[in-house]
């Protein structure tokens, strides 16, 4: 009997790199930017996407992949919009993985141009999952406090943009917008900053725009 | 509280390199595991120790290197380690530094009983 040690330096989210990199690729060749948000529980991400789909409506098609630990609720709210959704329950895990998207993907129908991801609400455990998203947005809502970006750094590192929510309840709340952006953008330079209210529909031309012109970027660096 | 499923993760590595090496046993485990991995390093040895039981790698010991975060500037070549969630160039003060260590989750070593 002998012992012997070997070096293996495996990457313990190897699979799921690899499952996002065919997702990424397979999106890429069919045309659709992939949006994958994230956030707390309860910072507005489903009420975004109805405010989006209001937006996008007769402009562009869009589909949602919702991720919760139960329930079909979200997807609900999204199909009562007129756009397609597809509902994982995670049954307890706190995030979604690649492959996880993966078997919808078949599923979603070719002739779309936004894939939103709805995210399992938790700040920290999605920010380690790549989803073969083209964009990665964290919302941040007026209730939680404008001192997160600093508590949850890796959500924001691996994040392309910051969404500041519930722009509506500002006069109400010591939440200071500035602020919650410059510690953001202090972790992630370059950062996209918005600030809505879905409820009342401000903001949300901007950020329709800026996905608009991420469409047409991605569209154009296609082969 | 991902821990788990990094942790399955683990063991198919451990599976499989038990078997290239017709290894009977694991008996230790090295993870490489950075402070920005999101991961963190007293779930994944709760994890491990639940997770081993009647496997190949019942009784095995886990030790966690954890890696601090290391930026590197581009504007000015410097590299520096970084405690805190200020990820700016400690030489120039740029903010455009790139994480060049820190976010790692790797199986480093394995030692088996064959």
């Amino acid at each position: 009997m002998t012992t012997k040690t070997i070096t293996v330096v495996r990457d313990l989210l190897a699979t799921n790199k690899q499952a996002a990199a065919a997702i990424r690729e397979e999106l890429h060749g069919r045309g659709i930017l992939c949006v994958n948000l994230l956030s707390s529980p309860g910072s507005g991400k489903t009420t975004l996407l109805e405010a989006l789909a209001d937006r996008f409506r007769g402009h562009l098609r869009m589909a949602v992949i919702e991720g919760d630990i139960e329930t079909e609720r979200d997807a609900e709210r999204i199909r009562a919009k007129g756009v397609p959704a597809w509902q994982i329950t995670t049954g307890g895990a706190c995030h979604l993985e690649a492959r996880m998207i993966g078997k919808v993907l078949g599923d979603v129908p070719a002739a779309i141009d936004l894939l939103f991801i709805e995210n399992v609400g938790n700040l920290v455990c999605p920010a380690s999952y790549d989803l073969g998203e083209s964009l990665r947005f964290v919302l941040l809502s007026s209730p939680e406090g404008d001192d997160k970006p600093a508590k949850y750094p890796q959500a924001f590192l691996s994040a392309d943009g910051l969404i500041l929510t519930k722009a509506d309840l500002l006069p109400h709340l010591p939440f200071d917008p500035a602020r919650a952006a410059a510690e953001a953008l202090a972790i992630k330079p370059g950062l996209k900053v918005f600030t809505v209210s879905a409820l009342r529909g401000e903001g949300v031309d901007g950020l329709a725009g800026f996905l608009v012109e991420s469409l047409e970027r991605l569209r154009s660096g296609r082969a | 509280m991902h821990e788990l499923s990094l942790i399955a993760s683990v063991f198919e590595v451990l599976e499989t390199e038990a078997r290239k090496h017709r290894a009977a046993r694991v008996l230790s485990v090295v993870l490489r595991v950075g402070v920005f991995s999101g991961a963190v390093p007293d779930l994944l040895e709760s994890a491990f120790d639940a997770y081993k039981k009647g496997t190949i790698a019942d009784g095995a010991r886990l030790e966690i290197v954890v890696v601090p975060v290391k930026v590197r500037c581009p504007d000015c070549g410097g590299e520096a380690v970084r405690e805190d969630a200020d990820f700016s160039c400690a030489a120039c003060g740029s903010r455009r530094v790139e994480i060049v260590e820190g976010r790692e989750l790797v199986v480093e070593k394995i030692e088996l009983e064959t």
